[in-house]
């Protein structure tokens, strides 16, 4: 598991067709709430937005745009819910923001890489959601770093398969 | 500042949907907090559902197709079998009838009010919230299909959630299983009541309920009607695993509705809340069942005058002897059983009890009915046949008796 540091001159940024930018995330909100239809567990270990959130900062590398495919992914998410807007939003704001930031420093083409940065992300991302559900909205959720683990795990795995899948939608810049 | 921008812009962003999210939730107990954003909500289904109903529709096509026309094989067979169920079911749903007929009855004398299901809407389950944390399901119908906010849904094995959010096609339903939602339940044999709620892992559990109460696994669970939102009586589940220790009791129930696996249900439109009725015409007895299957001999040549009535008759609850009967009669029915010192009557219950040959009991007073004739045999609306009581059938004595011969009856209880 080869995880490197790209310099400046290295990096590469990647752009994406409109078309794209759009059906991708679309894509994975609509499976995130229709697979459940037939694995009810999905919806407990995966997180298909969230995933396509990291691709989308890592790839473009650029901070704002990460923040805001995070907030407007995470916002549309939150829709399909009852519950307020914003919970997921901003949990997927600081993510893209977070995966933008590290895709400057990191080589994000590796498998290793990939698997960590999604490792971590997805904790990242559920402690914050937590943190807003329990302080902010007072929802009653229970809090199980075992299944965390292994909902991060299999997202970092799923990830590196959509990962590789998507990389063939990327333009240079 | 340049260096900062960026930091700026994120905090900026979580800032704004932090605002959002505290106006949201201030407004949460004045008003549904799904309103404050109906417009983003409204078009992320419009987005996503269409898709969704296409493919289950594609699906349920395919699957349509095969069962109709390739998976023939057994079907025969399996008529067969459903042939045999309906016929114990109608036997069953005889005895039932009684029962609820008995109930009403009670009920109707306390003055008590009953919801009943007036009327549904058949609507498949197109998707769900895809969150852990919020259990939603959607709906392929909605305002256009009668669907409104706050309408139960019902599945064929018991109830399934409440409606919360409706657009002209689709609607979001909130599973019981959410933590948010809340059922008011009974417990079918103890008679406990208590709130059943979600847990964040979809599990059902009894809110509240004492430690010293006396509560078993496996007993079912009802809806209770205390929530203003489900019918009574509804089934909700089975308890599950009783957990001691503490004030209170750990009680899980499982869910009567397969609540992971969701494809069709009923959003109940229409309740209506009326006194219970007592008089029910259309139902089937017993002995008509029994009739169309036990074998027959012809019919005897009518002895008395023409014009004579023909038809039988139940009145009181209690077959009346016919006294001339036509081969054609209506409601005439060839007897079955052998002659007995009495009628052989067939209860409602499906169990043949003799009783003394009754004529016409006294009727009972409409607005005191079953309490009229002695022998608890008298409903008054020609539902309650005789039901065999400890003191033999010399206990059964309504107000008037007089000989006949031994005869079933049936036909449409007069009115």
């Amino acid at each position: 598991m080869a995880v490197s540091y790209t310099s400046r001159e290295q990096i590469e940024v990647y752009r994406f067709n409109w078309a794209v930018a759009v059906a991708v995330p679309l894509s994975a909100i609509f499976l995130q709430a229709f697979v459940p239809r037939w694995i009810p567990s999905f919806s407990t270990y995966f997180d298909l937005p969230l995933l396509v959130v990291i691709f989308f900062a890592m790839a473009r590398r650029s901070q704002v745009m990460g923040l805001i495919t995070g907030a407007v992914i995470g916002l549309v998410q939150d829709s399909l819910t009852p519950h307020p807007l914003g919970m997921y939003g901003i949990a997927k704001t600081v993510v893209g923001y977070g995966a933008s930031s590290l895709g400057v420093k990191l080589d994000v083409e590796s498998v290793g890489t990939r698997l960590l940065v999604t490792t971590g992300f997805y904790v990242v991302h559920q402690v914050i959601y937590f943190t807003i559900a329990r302080v902010l909205v007072g929802l009653d959720l229970h809090w199980s770093w075992s299944r965390e683990l292994v909902a991060a795990v299999a997202n970092a795995i799923l990830g590196v398969i959509l990962f590789t899948l998507m990389d063939r939608l990327k333009q240079r810049a | 500042m340049g260096r900062y921008r960026n930091v700026s812009i994120l905090a900026a962003a979580v800032f704004i949907q932090l605002i959002g999210l505290a106006y949201q939730i201030r407004k949460q107990p004045s008003k549904d907090s799904q309103e404050s954003s109906r417009l983003i909500r409204v078009w992320t289904i419009s987005a996503i559902t269409p898709f969704e109903k296409i493919i289950v529709r594609l699906q349920t096509g395919t699957a349509n197709l095969w069962h109709n026309y390739v998976y023939l094989r057994g079907v025969r067979q399996e008529n067969r079998d459903l042939k045999e169920q309906l016929e114990q079911l109608q036997l069953e749903q005889v005895r039932l009838q009684q029962d609820a007929t008995q109930a009403r009855r009670l009920q109707a004398l306390l003055g008590f009010k009953e919801q009943f299901i007036d009327q549904t809407v058949a609507a498949q389950v197109i998707g769900s919230s895809g969150s852990e944390q919020s259990r939603t399901v959607y709906l392929d119908k909605g305002s256009d299909a009668g669907i409104r906010q706050g309408m139960p849904v019902i599945s064929a094995h018991g109830i399934v959630g409440k409606v919360i959010l409706v657009q002209p096609t689709v609607s979001q339903v909130l599973l019981i299983s959410d933590q948010t939602s809340g059922v008011g339940t009974i417990l079918e044999q103890s008679r406990l009541q208590g709130v059943l709620k979600g847990r964040t892992s979809g599990e059902l559990v009894l809110d509240k309920v004492m430690s010293e109460e006396d509560v078993k696994a496996g007993e079912r669970v009802l809806t209770s009607g205390g929530d203003q939102i489900f019918p009574k009586g509804l089934p909700v589940g089975t308890i599950g695993e009783v957990k001691r220790g503490g004030e209170f009791l750990e009680v899980h129930v499982k869910p009567a509705a397969s609540l992971n696996h969701l494809e069709e249900v009923l959003v109940i439109t229409k309740k209506q809340e009326r006194e219970p009725e007592t008089a029910r015409t259309s139902s089937i007895r017993a002995s008509d069942i029994l009739a169309q299957r036990l074998p027959s001999v012809p019919d005897k040549p009518a002895e008395s005058a023409p014009g004579t009535q023909a038809s039988g008759t139940v009145e009181g609850g209690i077959a009346k002897p016919v006294t001339a009967a036509p081969p054609a009669a209506q409601g005439t029915v060839k007897p079955n059983l052998p002659p007995t010192s009495g009628t052989q009557a067939i209860t409602h219950t499906g169990v043949s009890a003799t009783t003394p040959p009754i004529s016409k009991p006294a009727q009972p007073k409409a607005a005191n009915p079953g309490l009229g004739a002695a022998g608890t045999t008298s409903s008054g609306n020609g539902q309650g046949l005789s039901r065999p009581t400890p003191g033999g059938a010399n206990s059964q004595k309504p107000a008037t008796t007089t000989p006949a011969p031994p005869q079933i009856q049936t036909g449409d209880t007069p009115q």
